[in-house]
C-alpha cells in the first residue's frame, strides 16, 4: 500500500502513539483535581503547552487546546468577529480558497450583518498582500489567511501580511493546519496574532489541536463550562491526546529540515513525472508550495474513477471533483485558481511524506499514467479533443 | 462499508461493451463536461433488435458502471422492450446506488433514449 494523502490525515508517529498509551496508564485523571493523580495529569497537560508554546515561538500562556483545526479556525473567527462589532468594525478579509472550517464561519458572519472580502488567490495560489492591503478598511476587525492551502499546497506570504496588519493594527489569523510540522513556523517572526493547528495533520492524533491567540487578542468561548484552558474552552483535557500532538510536534520540529529536502526530492520527481502525462498540468506555484504537495489535473477524465482504480493498485490519494466531494461543482480551491469545470473534475492530489520511498514515487508515476491513458481511451470527451472538435485547456 | 457495491465496482473495474461502433445507427450523448459526466451510446439496431451496443463515459466510477450495465442489459433485446429501460432497473440491478449517484443511472436511461430517437430521426422508423 502507498498511503499518498498526508493532507487528509497522517499515521500516528511511534512516539507520539507510545506518549498516549503511556499516559492512558499513568495520568489518567482530571487535571482540575487537587490530589495527586490530578495534578500529574496537570502537569503532563502544562509541559505539553510548554512544548507546544516553544516550537512556534509562543508563550505557553498564549495556547488553548481545542478539539482540532476547525473549532480554533471558529473560534479565532468569532472572537475577533465579536471583538469587532464591539468597535462597529464588520469587515473582514479572507481569501476565495480557505479551508471551509473559515469559509463557512465566514458565511455564518456574513447572515449577521458582516462584510467579507475574497481574495483573488490568482493562478498560481498565492495571495497578492499589496491587493491585501487594498482590501483593509477602517472597518476591518479581522484578515484571516491560511498559511498554506489543503487542496494546491501553496505557502502563503504569512510574513508580510502579518507586518501589514501590524502595521494597520488590525488581528491577524492564519490557518496553519497543512504547514505547522512541515515548514518552519514563529509566530513573532511571521507577526501571526491567531494561528490554528490540527495534531492528525503532523503524525499526532485526531481530535486534538489548537489555538494560539498572542497575549492581549481577547477570546470569547465556543464551549461555555469549566474554566479550562483558562476559562476560554471548557471541557475536561484530553490529556494524553495533547502531550502526544506535542511530542509529535517535537519529532516533526526536530527533523523538519532533514523531512523537508527529503519530501521536497520526492515532490519534485512526482511533479516531473506526471508533468509528461500530455495535457495535464500542476495546480499552484511550482516553488513556494509544502515539501509533500502534488496537485494536478488530467485533462478528458474524471477524478472520482482516477482514485477508485489507482486504490486498486494499492494508491491511496484524493481528489477535487465533484464526484467526490458529494456536490455538482468541483472543488472551490482548483475554481478559485481559475481551473474551469471540466478540468477541475479531472484533479488528483498526491500528500507524501518521509515515509514515501523513492520507489513508491515511481510506482505513483507509472500507475498514474497508466490509469490515466485507460480512462481516456473511452472517454468521449478525449475523443472529441483529440479529433480536433474541442479546443484543449492543458 | 465500502462506497459502492461490488457489482458497480465489478462493471467498473470491467466495464463490457466499451468503444465505438463506426456503423451505428443511433448515437446519444447526455450530460455535460461542466457537470462532471458525459455518456455517450452507440446502438446498431437491425430488424427492430439493438444487435450491437457500445458506450464512451467521462464520469465517476457509478457512471462507468450504469453505462455499462445498462449495455448489457439492452443488447440483443428488442427496441420495443429497450424503450421500456428505467434508471430505477439499471440502479437495481446494480445492486443499488448511493443516493446522490442515483443520477448516474438516469444519465444512462437518458442516453439510450437519445440514441433512440437519433434512431429514428435517421430511419424515419417509427419505434
Amino acid at each position: 500500500m502507498i498511503y499518498a494523502d498526508n493532507a487528509a490525515t497522517t499515521k500516528m508517529s511511534e512516539a507520539a502513539k507510545n506518549t498516549m498509551f503511556t499516559l492512558l496508564e499513568d495520568a489518567w485523571g482530571n487535571p482540575s483535581s487537587l490530589y495527586a493523580h490530578g495534578q500529574k495529569a496537570k502537569e503532563v497537560l502544562e509541559k505539553a503547552r510548554l512544548d507546544v508554546a516553544a516550537l512556534i515561538g509562543a508563550q505557553p500562556n498564549e495556547i488553548y487546546f481545542t478539539s482540532g483545526g476547525s473549532e480554533a479556525d471558529n473560534q479565532a473567527i468569532l472572537s475577533m468577529a465579536e471583538a469587532g462589532k464591539k468597535l462597529g468594525k464588520t469587515h473582514i478579509v479572507s481569501t476565495a480558497f480557505e479551508h471551509h472550517a473559515v469559509l463557512h464561519t465566514l458565511k455564518k458572519l456574513q447572515k449577521q450583518g458582516f462584510e467579507v472580502t475574497l481574495l483573488n488567490v490568482h493562478e498560481d495560489g498565492i495571495v497578492r498582500p499589496e491587493e491585501l492591503e487594498n482590501a483593509l478598511r477602517e472597518d476591518t476587525c479581522l484578515v484571516t489567511v491560511m498559511y498554506a492551502n489543503n487542496e494546491i499546497g501553496t505557502i502563503q506570504p504569512i510574513k508580510e501580511i502579518g507586518e501589514l496588519c501590524r502595521r494597520h493594527k488590525i488581528p491577524f489569523h492564519t490557518d496553519a493546519v497543512q504547514a505547522i510540522g512541515h515548514i518552519p513556523i514563529d509566530v513573532v517572526r511571521d507577526n501571526i496574532d491567531l494561528l490554528s493547528a490540527s495534531a492528525h495533520k503532523f503524525h499526532g492524533p485526531k481530535g486534538v489541536g489548537f489555538l494560539y491567540a498572542k497575549k492581549g487578542v481577547k477570546l470569547s468561548n465556543l464551549i461555555e463550562g469549566g474554566a479550562q484552558e483558562r476559562g476560554k474552552r471548557a471541557g475536561t483535557e484530553n490529556v494524553a491526546g495533547i502531550a502526544a500532538m506535542a511530542e509529535a510536534l517535537k519529532e516533526a520540529s526536530t527533523h523538519m529540515a532533514e523531512n523537508a529536502a527529503y519530501v521536497s526530492r520526492l515532490r519534485d520527481r512526482l511533479i516531473e513525472g506526471l508533468s509528461r502525462i500530455p495535457h495535464s498540468a500542476l495546480n499552484g506555484d511550482r516553488i513556494r508550495r509544502l515539501p509533500g504537495n502534488v496537485s494536478f489535473c488530467f485533462e478528458g477524465i474524471e477524478g472520482e474513477s482516477l482514485l477508485l482504480l489507482l486504490d486498486d493498485k494499492g494508491i491511496q490519494a484524493s481528489s477535487g471533483s465533484a464526484c467526490t466531494s458529494g456536490s455538482l461543482d468541483p472543488s472551490h480551491v482548483l475554481l478559485a485558481i481559475g481551473r474551469v469545470h471540466d478540468v477541475a473534475h479531472g484533479s488528483l492530489r498526491l500528500t507524501i511524506s518521509e515515509e514515501t520511498s523513492e520507489g513508491d514515487v515511481e510506482q505513483i508515476i507509472s500507475s498514474v499514467k497508466e490509469v490515466v491513458e485507460y480512462l481516456r481511451s473511452f472517454s468521449p470527451i478525449w475523443r472529441e479533443l483529440t479529433a480536433g472538435k474541442k479546443q484543449f485547456i492543458l | 462499508m465500502a462506497l459502492y457495491s461490488e457489482k458497480v465496482m465489478d462493471h467498473f473495474r470491467n466495464p463490457r461493451n466499451v468503444g465505438v461502433i463506426e456503423d451505428a445507427n443511433g448515437i446519444g450523448e447526455v450530460g455535460n463536461a461542466k457537470c462532471g459526466d458525459i455518456m455517450k451510446m452507440y446502438l446498431k439496431i437491425e430488424d427492430g433488435i439493438v444487435k450491437d451496443v457500445k458506450f464512451e463515459t467521462f464520469g465517476c466510477g457509478s457512471a462507468i458502471a450504469s453505462s455499462s450495465m445498462a449495455t448489457e442489459m439492452i443488447k440483443g433485446q428488442p427496441v420495443s422492450e429497450v424503450k421500456k429501460l428505467t434508471n430505477k432497473a439499471v440502479a437495481e440491478a446494480l445492486d443499488g446506488l448511493p443516493d446522490y449517484k442515483m443520477h448516474c443511472s438516469v444519465l444512462a436511461e437518458e442516453a439510450i433514449k437519445s440514441a433512440l430517437e437519433d434512431y429514428q430521426k435517421r430511419t424515419g422508423e417509427n419505434i
